[in-house]
């Protein structure tokens, strides 16, 4: 996904357009995301003072959620559903395959920085497992020639 | 003649290539110049069914065909599902006859999700049309107080797990000094095997809305907010539609219905964190902090959101609502045992044949449940252990088919209905792994409060790897009971709390995976 490059002026716009909600700062991260693909370390202090919180409050908003990536991904992002229900329907064994295939560990981005495998728990599609994401599109019954189409359409 | 066939927008119909069959069919019939509409319902709740196309015949009755894929569409379209003569002669491999008769669907009571299906979920309209909107009607000519008794009476109890008795919080709030209230929807549905919550989100949208509305007139809330997990970008875009349409409709806004109440509402997004679903958590979430847990007192229903009064409820407890509020308490009360009352929305997932979302009276066993209504597992082999209430819940094994599906008898039991999602695993399941998994899904997800949850879960699962091991197995095993009843104990709220569930029920019904003697089954059990 195409995402722009950060900047400050750009970082205050995000924060301007949503200084109006209750509780504003989640929906500004999210929107950060959304923009810049990550919340890039110096956006950190633009948001803690446009909303006059600390930067150690903010700093710890962001560390806390697994959403709030702290670093660019890969140029697309493979999640795969890691709970129970995948588990009963195989997901370990695919995901080990998605490991090998891409040479990386869940959690890391290939070394070519096309794809990133992330973990997540639960898709609440669990009646139709396992199930996995590759960038914001779910799949359900997944198996490994699915798998395979997911990664090659990924270029890895 | 314009042929109306319906093929479900949910999630788990899309992730299974819906969008593509709907392309499918558009472009197909725009060649052979045959009209058609092709109405997105939400899910019906077979979801081994799905993507399910519905074929309306001339009497109203709705034909199913299903799993349908892209390349079926041609042998469909052949077949005649769009043709004059209607669906009710097709012969078909994928035909499955009268969609309402289908055994699953039939056994089923759908209170809460008796429109879920039927058609376009985010149509105002349609939702009127099919009885909506008339619990609101109701609870506009009552007095709050009158609105909170209904719901007592009904025996409603929360949906997202604890089951704590909607009335008594619903009180709490309306007996508040006037002020800021708020109306807070538990929409974060992180347990494992459940997905109730994102179908009705999906599949009737407005039901919850109007729940909410119900609840911000019963305690004099003028704000709701539904907190939504990241993971459900589908339920997002419905949620946002149905709210749009509400409030052109005055449905929601500064003046209800022309009430003189106002009620605005809006959809937050969480973003990865399960401990948000924790009603405190979700609090803090909202106001735009960590999510740390807090402590109680003081309860959500006296300092909540930003401080101020709020109900915090789950969806499907909201979505209760509505129903409630047009048909009485009693007519709700009617269904269920013990101090379970009502219906609930059962979600059947895993090695399942026949997995979906099952609504039914309280009361039903756990084995009519996997070998009746689920036709038992997707892969033939014998079932071993079926997980009930999430990530939190005990795994139970076959001996315990005869338990009741009702909140006390679950606990009895030392489990939990929670959510009332069921994971079934078969045979090949390795329970250690599953007792190690509990104890690494509570050290990622813990918010780091309390000791034992932050650190007993690391421990459990370095401990437990030191079993496979076969390092000092029983010194081991001891240890990891040790950990459970700490953590049991000495944790805040139920993710540290309630993770000993899982691990010990692995250890206890299923020693022979933890390399201890295996259990003797009494000589009548199987
Ligand atoms: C770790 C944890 C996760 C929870 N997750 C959810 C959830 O995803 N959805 C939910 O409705 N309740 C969840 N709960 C329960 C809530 O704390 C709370 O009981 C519920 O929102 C109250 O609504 P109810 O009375 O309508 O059930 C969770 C509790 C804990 C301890
Ligand atoms: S039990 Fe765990 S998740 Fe719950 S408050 Fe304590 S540390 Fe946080
Ligand atoms: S457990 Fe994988 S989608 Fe729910």
């Amino acid at each position: 996904m195409a995402r722009e490059p950060w900047s400050e002026a750009r970082t205050r716009q995000i924060v301007a357009e949503h200084v109006e909600l209750e509780g504003p700062l989640m929906p500004i991260l999210h929107a950060c995301v959304e923009t810049f693909g990550f919340v890039p370390n110096d956006a950190v202090p633009v948001i803690a003072n446009e909303l006059n919180l600390s930067r150690a409050e903010v700093h710890g908003v962001v560390t806390f959620y697994h959403d709030f990536r702290r670093e660019p991904a890969g140029k697309h992002v493979l999640k795969m559903c890691r709970a129970e229900a995948c588990q009963s329907m195989g997901c370990e064994s695919l995901v080990k395959r998605a490991e090998d295939r891409l040479g990386i560990k869940c959690g890391e981005t290939s070394v070519d920085g096309r794809v990133t495998l992330e973990p997540i728990y639960c898709l609440g599609l669990c009646a139709t497992a396992p199930s996995a994401m590759l960038d914001g599109k779910i799949v359900g019954r997944l198996n490994e020639a699915k798998l395979d189409k997911l990664l090659k359409g990924a270029g890895a | 003649m314009t042929v109306k066939i319906y093929i479900p927008k949910d999630a788990a119909a899309v992730a299974c290539g819906a969008d593509e069959v709907a392309e499918a069919f558009k472009k197909q019939a725009k060649k052979a110049a045959l009209k058609i509409e092709i109405v997105r319902n939400g899910s019906r709740g077979m979801l081994w069914l799905e993507p399910l196309l519905e074929v309306e015949a001339a009497d109203g009755v709705r034909y199913g065909f299903g799993p349908v894929q892209e390349e079926d569409v041609t042998s469909l379209i052949k077949a005649g599902v769009l043709g004059a003569e209607g669906p009710k002669k097709i012969k078909h491999q994928l035909a499955v006859g009268p969609v309402e008769e289908i055994p699953f669907f039939k056994k089923q009571t759908r209170l809460t999700f008796a429109r879920c299906g039927l058609a376009d979920p985010v149509s105002l309209p349609d939702y009127k049309r099919l009885g909506g909107y008339k619990g609101l009607e109701n609870a506009l000519k009552l007095k709050p107080i009158e609105i909170v008794d209904i719901v007592s009476k009904s025996g409603l109890r929360g949906r997202g797990g604890a089951g704590f008795p909607t009335g008594i919080k619903w009180k709490t709030v309306h007996d508040t000094p006037p002020q800021q209230k708020y109306i807070v929807c538990n929409a974060d549905e992180g347990d494992s095997g459940t997905f109730a919550d994102r179908m009705i989100m999906e599949g009737d949208p407005f039901v919850l809305i109007e729940g909410m509305t119900i609840a911000g007139l019963a305690v004099g809330a003028t704000r709701g907010y539904i907190y939504l997990r990241s993971e459900y970008p589908h339920a997002q875009i419905a949620l946002n539609a149905a709210i749009a349409a509400a409030k052109k409709e005055g449905y929601l806004g500064d003046n209800v219905r022309d009430s003189g109440h106002a009620f605005h509402l809006q959809v937050r997004m969480g973003a990865g964190a399960y401990v948000c679903g924790e009603e405190t958590s979700l609090l803090e979430s909202l106001e735009g902090k960590r999510g740390l847990v807090r402590a109680k007192p003081p309860l959500p229903a006296h300092k909540g959101l930003f401080g101020q009064p709020t109900i915090i409820n789950n969806v499907l407890s909201l979505a209760a609502i509505p129903y409630i509020l047009d048909n009485g308490p009693q007519a709700y009360a009617d269904y269920g045992v013990g101090r379970s009352r009502g219906t609930m929305p059962i979600q059947l997932a895993g090695n399942l044949k026949h997995g979906g979302l099952f609504e039914t009276a309280f009361g039903i066993t756990l084995g009519e449940l996997v070998d009746a209504i689920g036709g038992g597992t997707a892969s033939g082999r014998p079932v071993k252990a079926v997980q009930v209430g999430g990530p939190l819940g005990a795994y139970f094994p076959r001996e315990y088919f005869d338990t009741a599906f009702d909140y006390e008898a679950f606990a009895a039991r030392d489990g939990l209905i929670g959510h009332a999602g069921v994971v079934v695993f078969d045979e090949t399941a390795d329970m250690m792994a599953q007792a190690r998994f509990a104890f690494e899904f509570c050290a990622v997800e813990s918010c780091g409060k309390c000791t034992p949850c932050r650190i007993g879960s690391t421990r459990g699962v370095e401990t437990l790897d030191k079993v496979r091991a076969g390092e000092r197995p029983e010194a081991n095993l001891a240890v990891v009971e040790d950990l459970c009843n700490t953590m049991k104990f000495g944790s805040l709220c139920a993710l540290g709390g309630f993770t000993p569930y899982p691990v010990m029920s692995a250890l206890t019904h299923f020693p022979e995976d933890f390399g201890r003697p295996a259990k003797k089954l009494p000589a009548a059990a199987e």
